[in-house]
């Protein structure tokens, strides 16, 4: 008797999976970012791996814990524990103690500025640290959920429940307080400055307009959104949380008020990370079931990276030529693509 | 237990009013030789000093989520701890969170509903409420709070006996079961409870949803005072044996059961709807029903207006196929959930 198999990827999809070098961590990974050539796989907990581009590794230990938020500007990352500690990894290796809470606290949320400065959270308080100057410390009404950086000036957003609460650390008194019901999580600016987003514990975006505060519901998730990422010139933003990637337009001046986000690159999972390439309009998007597609945002045509069958995708990052894609899932089986 | 249950870390939730001994049951649990280890989540550090166990403070952070319904209310500070516990995964067997003794058990059972990574991950295993039996009395007169955390449990620790005599310890019995028949009452002194009795009694697994009998009229192995003297007007229906009934003031429970089929198109839009309409009432339902033309058991069980619900199994040759449902819940309107209930009956 004979079965019928398909072949393994056929002809309606381009498959690169032959090119990706496969790396196999050992760990469970959350995310990944290129630290100068290498890239750089953040462990659940204690361990930071690098991998270089012939697929060799080396472990690095940061934390004594979990490792809860990390946060890269390509150059050093930045990292929060569940040991109190935000603590920094350099391209060379070199690991840095930053700060200590004085409680022991998780340090739950991480931001840093592209001049160098960092902030991070811990409980309802958000610390930044800017240069020579005295760390400055802000409490919010509740616990921080996010922390990002705006593109332009040291100004700090804070993500909790009930809005987001913009800050300039160097300003007494500054702290903008931006309301809208319900428990925010994650935050950015968009690259031009002019829109602050917000992930939501319930699956929906919030957007406000910085200019007039003017509020942007962006809803319809069937899951929470984890993964947001700009498009490169930031006229879009790319999301996880649906079984398509979906793409916010920003690029008027009403951003997505009033229009229909694009949807590209449906599979039967959800999107779980997605990273839009830093130069080109294309970008990467790992699934729950373990897929990694590489999408062209014009049309939606797809290349496929790596098949399904593994657990979620956790990490996916493209270096900053563009040159390198890295991804791994949440048991740390991942690889790395040179295109 | 289903596989993917099985797979769940378990969590339970202790509660109980200030000063009734949730640290002492605590530091009991961590300190027994079970070779466990457990994260705990507590709103005070320091008082439980145990090594090898994650103790993770805790600030119950409690917010309503944006669904217009008042009472779905979650606890975000668990969604967060949750989030960073999964990236420890393998480094302990189970979860306790402990709340303050001022808080509604309601969020944080919530939260193990309706947050799609916290199911993901965790099922909430059991409510546990350690209550003080010199004192409880009391509070379920002045303390709103306590009385919500008698009402919310699937396991009482009734503690500091040694401190009350028999017929005081008899009248906060009485007490508690005219708020909560159905929840395993244990009486303790110093919290010395046997750890299965609280632990891992998959008390939301709806596989498990089986005795949903009152408590005290199955396991009666303690001695009564034999006084038929009743405390309030109101008479209860089951006064088999000797122990004082009360009814409280407006903490209830309500017991429906028919040996009928019910109709399940009548009955499953009669459910949500009474949640839906009286859900900020309703603190826990249970029910194992029997449906029209359906050979299988259906159980369902639920939180405010929270409701999960499932075909459990084939009905057992023999088996009485009754349908059975029980409401816990603040000035429940008896007369319209029994009349409700009658109207499902396939006649």
């Amino acid at each position: 008797m004979k079965e019928f198999t398909p072949a393994p990827d056929s002809a309606s999809i381009v498959s690169v999976t032959d090119k990706v070098k496969p790396v196999t961590l050992g760990m469970g990974v959350t995310s990944v970012h290129f630290l100068g050539p290498r890239a750089a796989f953040v462990g659940g907990e204690e361990n930071v791996a690098f991998v270089d581009a012939k697929g060799e590794i080396t472990t690095v230990a940061v934390h004594s814990g979990g490792i809860l938020s990390t946060a890269s500007d390509g150059k050093r990352l930045v990292m929060g524990g569940d040991d109190g500690k935000v603590v920094s990894l350099d391209a060379k290796g070199e690991v840095a103690l930053l700060a200590t809470d004085p409680k022991r606290r998780w340090i739950d949320a991480v931001a840093l500025h592209a001049d160098g400065a960092f902030a991070w959270s811990a409980g309802k308080t958000a610390t930044v640290k800017s240069g020579k100057n005295d760390e400055k410390s802000l409490e919010v009404p509740s616990t921080v959920g996010g922390l990002a950086f705006a593109p332009k000036g040291l100004r700090l957003a804070i993500a909790h429940y009930n809005g987001a609460t913009l800050w300039f650390p160097n300003m007494e008194g500054s702290a903008e307080f931006l309301p809208w019901a319900g428990s925010h999580l994650g935050v950015t600016f968009s690259p031009d400055n002019k829109f602050l987003v917000t992930s939501m514990h319930e699956a929906a975006l919030h957007g406000w307009r910085l200019a007039d505060n003017r509020h942007m519901r962006m809803t319809g998730y069937p899951g929470r959104v984890r993964s947001m990422s700009w498009s490169a010139g930031g006229k879009g933003l790319a999301t996880s949380g649906a079984d398509t990637v979906i793409i916010w337009p920003f690029g008027s001046k009403d951003g997505p008020m009033g229009k229909e986000p694009a949807m590209l690159a449906p599979l039967q999972a959800r999107v779980s990370v997605v990273a839009c390439h830093p130069k080109n309009d294309i970008l990467a998007a790992g699934y729950s079931d373990g897929t990694v597609l590489m999408v062209r945002m014009e049309d939606g045509a797809e290349i496929l990276v790596r098949r399904n069958g593994t657990p979620p995708v956790a990490a996916l990052a493209w270096n900053a030529k563009g040159s390198l894609l890295a991804f791994a899932d949440e048991n740390g089986d991942g690889g790395l693509l040179e295109l | 237990m289903s596989e993917a249950t099985a797979s769940k870390i378990p969590v339970t939730v202790l509660t109980g009013y200030l000063g009734a001994g949730k640290t002492t049951l605590l530091n009991r649990i961590l300190s027994e030789n079970h070779g466990k280890k457990y994260a705990v989540i507590v709103n005070e550090f320091g008082e439980i000093g145990i090594d090898n166990d994650l103790i993770i403070g805790a600030d119950e952070e409690v917010f309503e989520m944006n669904n217009g319904c008042i009472c779905c209310t979650v606890r975000g500070d668990l969604v967060r701890i949750m989030d960073g516990l999964m990236k420890r995964k393998g480094k302990f067997d189970a979860i306790i969170v402990e709340t303050t003794g001022l808080a509604d058990p309601a969020p944080v059972a919530q939260t193990f509903f309706v947050d799609e990574d916290v199911q993901k991950n965790a099922r909430l295993d059991a409510v546990v409420t350690v209550a003080d039996a010199k004192w409880l009395s009391d509070r379920l007169k002045d303390a709103p709070e306590a009385k919500n955390q008698i009402a919310f449990a699937d396991v009482i620790v009734l503690n500091k006996t040694d401190l009350v005599t028999k017929p005081e310890l008899a009248e906060v019995e009485a007490r508690i079961r005219g708020i909560n028949p159905y929840a395993k009452l244990h009486r303790t002194e110093r919290c010395s409870v046997a750890l299965a009795d609280v632990l891992d009694r998959g008390a939301f697994d709806l596989d498990r949803i089986l005795d949903i009998e009152p408590d005290f009229l199955e396991a009666d192995d303690h001695d009564h005072d034999h006084d038929h003297h009743h405390h309030h007007d109101h008479h209860h229906h089951d006064h088999s044996h000797g122990l004082k009934h009360y009814h409280d003031e407006d903490m209830q429970s309500l017991s429906l059961k028919t040996d009928k089929p019910l109709d399940p198109n009548v009955f499953m839009p009669w459910l949500q709807n009474l949640v839906q309409v009286e859900g900020g009432k309703i603190l826990r339902s249970k029910g194992i029903l029997a449906f029209h033309d359906d050979d299988d058991r259906y159980v369902f069980q639920g939180v405010h207006m929270m409701l999960e619900g499932n075909h459990q199994r084939k009905w057992k040759e023999g088996e009485p196929r009754e349908s059975r449902l029980v409401f816990i819940g603040r000035e429940l309107p008896e007369k319209a959930i029994r009349e409700g209930f009658e109207s499902c009956i396939v006649s």
